[in-house]
């Protein structure tokens, strides 16, 4: 299989993701979801939660799905793949189902994932199916306007963890998702953005070669919920890599290794940026930046440097 | 905007009546890239971050198609060679 | 060990055991399940079939009833033949996707293990947690007995995959009194069971978006077909009105196929709708559902030998409601006892007796129609009673006199 990813040849193919789609100007969403679909070769399914994604492609009577798409609700995106994955079997079993291998592929937002989510990706982990579960990370329940998840960072700004007089945003850290499917034991589990594009189909395309349930942690950001400009979307995604914030590796049998941009930090300590760098882009943060919350940002720093640092040891970088 | 079709009229188990590209969506944008094709060295770069999958690549040139752009910016941004410019739409 | 005596052969069996068997013997695709009192036994049972390789079909320990539907949508999506069972509390955790399941015209076949709902948590027998998803678009069907219990999933799958049906079908026994009581069932042969209920095969449709051709409506990795849209309010109402239809439809398809049933096995229900004892005659008649049915049968028999005309309609098919049914074969009564397994607070009465009465409204002769709810939490209700309940019924019919419109029997002041 070659590890080659060809966008002269890819981008005359037809997009497996149609343009009309109700996503806001400068979603990454649609994007990850274009990364996905390019290198999920042959038959596939793709099973989505509730949320942004779903409601602005299939809004009735148009669909922006080329691939064959299942919506159920929005916390069981897992278990539906788990099912979709069973009929499988069984219709292999029985001779019906012609083709060999067939991507089964979940989307689901940090809301179908983090929170309500979190019990049928669990089971459906445990269980060993054979999916590919992505979730795209836009760190808030955007869908239903802006309001706060698992995934929401410390000090963010949503609608029911507001910047107010008493209380600077979001308390609590954002959920260790991708550690919980790796106490699991998944055979595959990594983060990417979709800034960093290579790296994302290349870890596409590795899980989708793998046997079992396997788990992409996307950050997905969000215009309108970050209160940053459409156009800077991209730059987002590469500066919350840049600072730590959000580091870019992969889990595989055990094995933790640093991709891409993170790697080269791993490498050379000197290119890791300042966390304030990655929040003063965005408005949801801007009351941090105001002296009576600046000690928000020092926990957050600190919060970065602990993770990054114990990420870097299980990688094998001192 | 087309006429709303009646209950028999619909396939059954909710399958839709037709693709999004039917959806012109190039009506939402205040802005519009424009390439100049001197400068574009058909890196596809915005192809890959383009979210609405309005830039289209036919093997020689690189445009945007603007029945589904959404003015976002984010090709003009990324462009390594400021080849895209966005300029306001009339 | 397959079944292959010609006849098929009688085991004891109790109701939970007798479901399993039958979807042992129905080419079921894939069964995800989760345990909860009393259904616990069909589980059970299945896995042992599936450990031991009696079946292909793929079992998923899924890790609550919410995510064994879910399961089952995602199975049948994809074309395949999806069963669970569940009851209560997991029936109540799966609520909100038995309405995707119908919405989205999957064929699934539940078993329902009647039981009470918490507060206060109770094992036992009662209809609160079927009749609490009345409403949700699937079919619903109550069994009297181990023995319809078995050959009631196995006409469901016929049922819900029929062409003018296509909705999922819920197959109920009531709680302990069923799914834990040893009765003699006469299991079919599994090529009788097999030729009858067929393999699943997802229908073809023709869509416009997809050109003129054919295409099988199921998830098969090929045909980009979008399953769950968002509708806005331009649509919603248009696409429930199918549903309607379909459920219309059922009335015929549920008669249909226990005629045909009955060819194979000798057995038959009633009409498959309704079934009734001795309402040629009646003066007075007590309608229900389920296994308490077959006690007040039995006490009907030995009045009716007494001489007193008395009478009995055990509602199978709740959903659709047997409206036509039930007026034609009530028609001659006089005082009629609904007797509801179930309350719905603040309603006027239980969930049948006001479909009961709903059905005679427009009747220019109507019947005296009463309630007794009896039976809540597993409270049994014993021949003694049933006699009572006659006796009562007789007395109205000859001085007209009701003393209480709506009673609950067999509680303690």
């Amino acid at each position: 299989m070659s590890s080659v990813i060809n966008i002269r040849e890819l981008a005359k193919k037809e997009p497996k993701l149609l343009p009309g789609h109700r996503l806001c100007a400068g979603c990454a969403a649609p994007v990850i979801v274009k990364l996905v679909l390019l290198v999920a070769e042959g038959p596939t399914i793709i099973v989505n939660a509730t949320g942004c994604l779903e409601v602005a492609t299939t809004i009735f009577p148009y669909t922006s799905w080329k691939v064959p798409w299942i919506h159920n609700a929005f916390e069981n995106a897992a278990s539906t793949a788990a099912g979709v994955d069973a009929a499988i079997k069984a219709l292999r079993r029985r001779g019906v189902f012609k083709h060999d291998k067939v991507n089964i592929v979940a989307f689901a937002g940090d809301g179908g994932t983090y929170d309500i989510g979190l019990q049928a990706l669990s089971g459906a982990i445990e269980r060993g199916h054979n999916f590919l579960y992505i979730l795209y990370d836009n760190e808030a329940y955007m869908n239903t306007g802006i309001q706060r998840s698992g995934g929401t960072p410390m000090g963010a700004a949503t609608t029911t963890s507001p910047a107010g007089r008493v209380i600077p945003g979001k308390p609590q850290h954002k959920k260790p998702i991708a550690d919980i499917v790796v106490a699991h034991k998944a055979p595959y589990v990594a983060t990417a953005t979709p800034a960093h594009w290579m790296d994302l189909m290349r870890k596409v395309k590795k899980a989708l070669s793998i046997e079992g349930p396997k788990f992409l942690h996307v950050l997905s950001p969000c215009p309108r919920g970050w209160r940053h400009d459409p156009s800077i979307t991209m730059e987002v995604a590469k500066i919350a890599v840049d600072t730590c914030y959000f580091p870019l590796w992969e889990y595989e049998n055990g094995v933790w290794r640093l991709t891409d941009r993170s790697l080269a930090i791993a490498k050379n300590p000197q290119l890791k940026k300042p966390v304030e760098e990655f929040l003063k882009i965005q408005g949801r943060f801007r009351h941090l930046l105001q002296p009576e919350n600046r000690h928000v940002i020092e926990k957050l720093q600190e919060y970065v440097d602990a993770v990054w640092s114990d990420l870097l040891k299980r990688a094998g970088f001192k | 905007m087309s006429e709303l079709k009646g209950w028999r009229a619909l396939p059954i188990g909710t399958l839709p009546l037709k693709f999004s590209t039917e959806f012109k969506t190039g009506d939402w944008r205040t802005f519009r890239p424009i390439i100049n094709q001197e400068k574009c060295v058909k890196c596809l770069l915005c192809w890959i971050y383009c979210p609405e999958m309005s830039i289209v690549w036919d093997g020689e040139k690189v445009t945007v198609n603007y029945d589904f752009c959404k003015g976002c910016g984010i090709c003009a941004r990324e462009c390594p060679v400021k080849a895209i410019s966005m300029v306001p739409e009339r | 060990m397959a079944i292959e005596k010609t006849q098929g052969v009688v085991m004891g069996l109790n109701g939970d055991e007798a479901v399993a068997w039958a979807v042992k013997q129905c080419n079921v695709d894939v069964v995800a399940a989760y345990p909860i009192t009393p259904q616990t036994i069909i589980v059970e049972k299945f896995s042992e079939f599936v450990a031991n390789g009696e079946v292909g079909t793929e079992f998923v320990p899924v890790e609550s009833e919410h995510s064994a539907l879910s399961a089952c949508v995602g199975a049948a999506a994809a074309g395949a033949r999806a069963f669970t069972a569940t009851a209560s509390q997991g029936l109540a955790l799966m609520w909100e996707i038995l309405y995707i399941a119908s919405g989205l015209r999957l064929p699934i076949v539940m078993a329902i293990v009647n039981r009470a709902l918490s507060a206060p948590i109770n094992i036992h027998c009662d209809h609160s947690d079927t009749m609490g998803a009345r409403d949700s678009g699937w079919i619903q069907l109550y069994v009297e007995d181990s023995q319809e219990a078995y050959d009631t999933v196995i006409q469901a799958f016929r049922i819900a995959e029929h062409p003018d049906v296509l909705l999922p079908v819920m197959v109920n026994l009531d709680g302990f009194f069923l799914s834990h009581t040893l009765q003699d069932v006469h299991i079919l042969p599994d090529e009788v069971v097999k030729k009858f209920v067929g393999i699943r095969e997802p229908i073809k449709i023709k869509v416009p978006y997809l050109g003129d051709k054919e295409v099988p409506l199921a998830l098969d990795g090929e045909t980009p077909i979008t399953l769950g849209p968002l509708d806005l309010q331009d649509y919603y109402f248009e696409h429930k009105i199918p549903q309607v239809e379909a459920m219309e439809n059922a009335k015929k398809v549920i008669k249909e196929v226990n005629e045909e049933y009955a060819k194979i096995s000798g057995r038959k229900y009633g009409n498959g709708l309704t079934v009734s004892y001795g309402l040629e005659d009646a003066e007075v008649a007590v309608v229900l559902l389920g296994s308490a049915a077959g006690t007040v049968r039995y006490v009907a028999r030995e009045l009716r030998r007494k001489g007193h005309k008395v009478g009995v309609l055990r509602i199978r098919a709740f959903r659709p409601f047997p409206v036509e049914d039930v007026v034609e074969k009530l028609r001659n009564v006089k005082v009629i006892c609904v007797m509801d397994r179930a309350i719905s607070f603040g309603a006027y009465g239980g969930p049948l007796f006001m479909e009961i009465r709903s059905a005679f409204y427009d009747m220019p002769e109507k019947p005296v129609i009463l309630n007794y709810i009896y039976g809540l939490g597993g409270r049994d209700l014993p021949p003694s009673t049933a006699k009572d309940i006659f006796m009562e019924l007789l007395n109205t019919a000859r001085t007209g006199q009701v003393k209480q419109l709506i009673k609950y029997v067999g509680v303690r002041e």
